[in-house]
């Protein structure tokens, strides 16, 4: 029984892994395909002086991934202590 | 040396803020000493010898005995220092030397290096750095061994990992080379092995945890050695302290400038050089940007399965220290790769910018020519200009350069001291060692741990293990410096060819290796030798004058590679059976961050 709710404890643990993962990987390929796909459209806009395109491949997007990453690891830890798997530091 | 080493780990932020500040009363030093009228070279030679005696010094102090600190620094790098010494790893000659040069001539097109090296670490942080943390593998060959099992699989990424990983190093001695040739003024075939000692000295006695420590020193070198052109610069012409969030004016003018000298082939090339024809913010020309977004994918999953990168994760304490180390890497890389389009903005309003004193382009030739700068690069050949419509003004189709000077050459063409100079060939020789030492040890411990102690002789002893291991990086290293003196490719080329070998051959097996617990080991075999295969065999294709498919030319054969891949893979493993319980239950370890590792702590 235990060992069932064990298993039962880990297979919900990794459904929501799994599900950060895929909102991660969206915006991933958000920022990292769609928007240079669209530089020529954007460079119409201005933002902060710079055309918008081209701040987007040159500062936005990468500004976007070290964000991403910061709250997918805050996140991923709060899943972590949820399930007792935190592990001490 | 337990002791002196734990002694270490606890007062590591004193020693390398010690570091930080007597490296800054160096160059203040120089400063000085320029002042006092001491030549430009004896500066140099300075800049470049103290800074490898230090990394020498740091490489002989965490000389080790020890399988888990020679593979691994015995896992106990904190994630912030772990973060710098990755960002070292990564940062390459290329992109410390070539990107900002990259981006003058290339525009938008070349950005997609910038996007790709950073955004590629996301995959890793979601796909790959915690899970392979909780295996607890000494190599990337390691995972695929055990997790697919059997020696076949083993090898085969042995295979990619060696192929993806030499291509990588040789341009990276190629580019110690060339900074040590100029800096110290010796021959380029002597300068290639200069520069290889000094990356030898870093690994050779210590392995992992000297390379951690030293890679830590060059992270601070080359980070402080291309920030500080660009600050002084963009102080100079009135941006500010902080140039990254101001110079949105400048890159707004450049399509005026643009327009007013014309982007024009020019009349008579000169082999080598290039003038600008491209234009630098938008998009241009047919699949201009479906070639940016699969030159990103390449170099995106290319970062998630370039081995010297991975098993710079294996070194943390735990998995959440390992994604949190991720999370510090990409902060530090991020650090220099918003610089670069920002100095190489910079660097082309220098030269177009007819309000700057230093504007060259509409000048009378005559004025031009008469510039110290231009004379220094045109004496070697890395510049020139031709008055080729003989109007008597330099137009920017008369304005020829070789793209790999432009970070070299900025601090004179914006007429900076020299000891700046000095400090950015230190900062160069720190990006292309640091980056030469880990794929030089990635190589090494693949064949050593992987080769020799898994696959040849798995009664060695510790002592032989280590010996060999060292053997080989002697060997490696040699003829890495062999190739690299034979000045096959371009340093550019190189690099993406690497990123494109490692994704066909590693990317799919060892993200489907964590995601997908179906995935066999007949899978994984395919997966590797027929991305591996199928990825060689189109860049022989294009290379020898194919016409590529798609605009996919031999920088993005990681595309073709990474497609056979998977398919390969996925067909393969649902025509085989299922992998056995034990390895299911091995996959579900995997994911759970705490518990005890996979394989043993010294296995």
């Amino acid at each position: 029984m235990s060992t069932n709710n064990a298993d039962d404890a880990r297979d919900r643990y990794w459904a929501k892994t799994r599900n950060l993962t895929i909102v991660v990987l969206a915006l991933w390929a958000f920022f990292s395909l769609v928007v240079p796909w669209m530089t020529g459209t954007l460079n119409q806009y201005t933002f902060i002086g710079f055309p918008l395109g081209f701040y987007m491949i040159a500062q936005g997007s990468l500004i976007a991934f070290v964000v991403i990453i910061w709250v997918q690891n805050w996140r991923q830890d709060a899943i972590d202590d949820e399930f007792g798997f935190g592990d001490e530091e | 040396m337990a002791l002196i080493q734990g002694r270490f780990i606890d007062n590591i932020g004193r020693v390398y803020g010690i570091y930080t500040g007597g490296f800054v009363a160096f160059i203040i030093l120089m400063a000085i000493l320029e002042q006092l009228g001491v030549s430009a070279n004896t500066i140099g030679i300075l800049f470049v010898a103290f800074t490898i005696a230090i990394y020498a010094i740091i490489g002989w102090l965490s000389r080790t005995m020890e399988v888990d600190a020679y593979y691994v620094a015995g896992r106990q790098v904190p994630a912030v220092y772990n973060g710098m010494a990755t960002a070292a790893d990564w940062m390459s000659g290329a992109s410390f030397v070539a990107l900002a040069g990259g981006i003058y001539f290339g525009g938008y097109g070349y950005m997609a290096f910038i996007v790709g090296w950073t955004g590629g670490y996301v995959l890793v942080n979601s796909l790959m750095a915690p899970y392979l943390r909780k295996f607890g593998c000494y190599t990337v060959p390691d995972f695929i061994g055990t997790r697919y099992g059997g020696n076949l699989a083993r090898l085969c990424a042995v295979i990619v990992l060696v192929v993806a990983s030499f291509t990588y190093v040789t341009a990276q001695i190629d580019a110690t080379g060339t900074i040590a040739a100029r800096a110290l003024h010796i021959p380029y075939s002597y300068g290639v092995w200069f520069g290889l000692l000094g990356i030898l000295l870093c690994s050779m006695l210590g392995g992992m945890r000297a390379v951690t420590w030293t890679q830590v020193a060059q992270y601070i070198v080359l980070i402080v050695a291309y920030l500080v052109p660009v600050i002084w610069m963009s102080n100079a012409q009135g941006f500010g302290i902080i140039p990254h969030f101001t110079y949105g004016e400048a890159a707004t003018s450049m399509a005026q400038f643009e327009t007013q000298y014309g982007l024009n082939a020019p009349a008579e090339a000169i082999r080598g050089l290039s003038v600008l024809t491209t234009p630098h913010t938008g998009p241009v020309g047919d699949y201009a940007e479906w070639k940016f977004v699969t030159l990103a994918l390449c170099m995106m999953a290319g970062t998630a399965s370039l081995p010297h990168i991975l098993m710079r994760y294996f070194t943390t304490p735990s998995v959440r220290s390992a994604r949190k180390s991720v999370a510090w890497s990409l902060l530090f890389i991020f650090l220099l790769y918003f610089t670069a389009p920002a100095l190489a903005t910079l660097t082309k309003l220098q030269l177009l910018d007819p309000n700057l004193p230093t504007a060259i382009i509409g000048k009378p030739f005559a004025e031009v020519a008469a510039l110290d700068w231009i004379q220094n690069w045109s004496s070697v050949g890395f510049l020139a200009i031709a008055d080729q419509n003989a109007d008597g003004i330099l137009q920017l189709n008369e304005f020829f350069m070789r793209p790999d000077i432009v970070v070299l050459a900025t601090p004179e063409i914006a007429g900076l001291p020299y000891v700046i100079s000095g400090l950015v060939a230190a900062g160069g020789m720190a990006a292309a060692m640091s980056t030469a030492d880990g794929l030089l040890l990635a190589i090494a411990n693949a064949l050593s741990h992987d080769l020799y102690y898994k696959m040849i002789d798995p009664k060695a002893d510790t002592a032989v293990r280590l010996i060999v291991a060292r053997v080989l990086l002697l060997a490696i290293g040699a003829l890495g410096a062999l190739i690299a003196s034979l000045q096959l490719t371009g340093i550019l080329g190189a690099v993406a060819w690497a990123f494109c070998f490692a994704c066909s051959g590693l990317f799919f097996p060892l993200a489907l290796g964590v995601w997908w617990k179906r995935a066999n080991r007949e899978g994984a075999i395919a997966g590797m030798a027929a991305g591996f295969i199928a990825g060689s065999l189109y860049l022989y294709y294009v290379y020898t004058g194919g016409t590529p498919w798609f605009g996919l030319d031999h920088l993005r054969f990681g595309i073709v590679g990474m497609a056979v891949s998977l398919v390969a893979m996925v067909v393969v493993t649902l025509l085989t059976p299922a992998p056995d319980e034990e390895i299911q239950r091995m996959v579900d370890e995997t994911r759970v961050p705490t518990g005890p590792t996979i394989l043993g702590s010294k296995h």
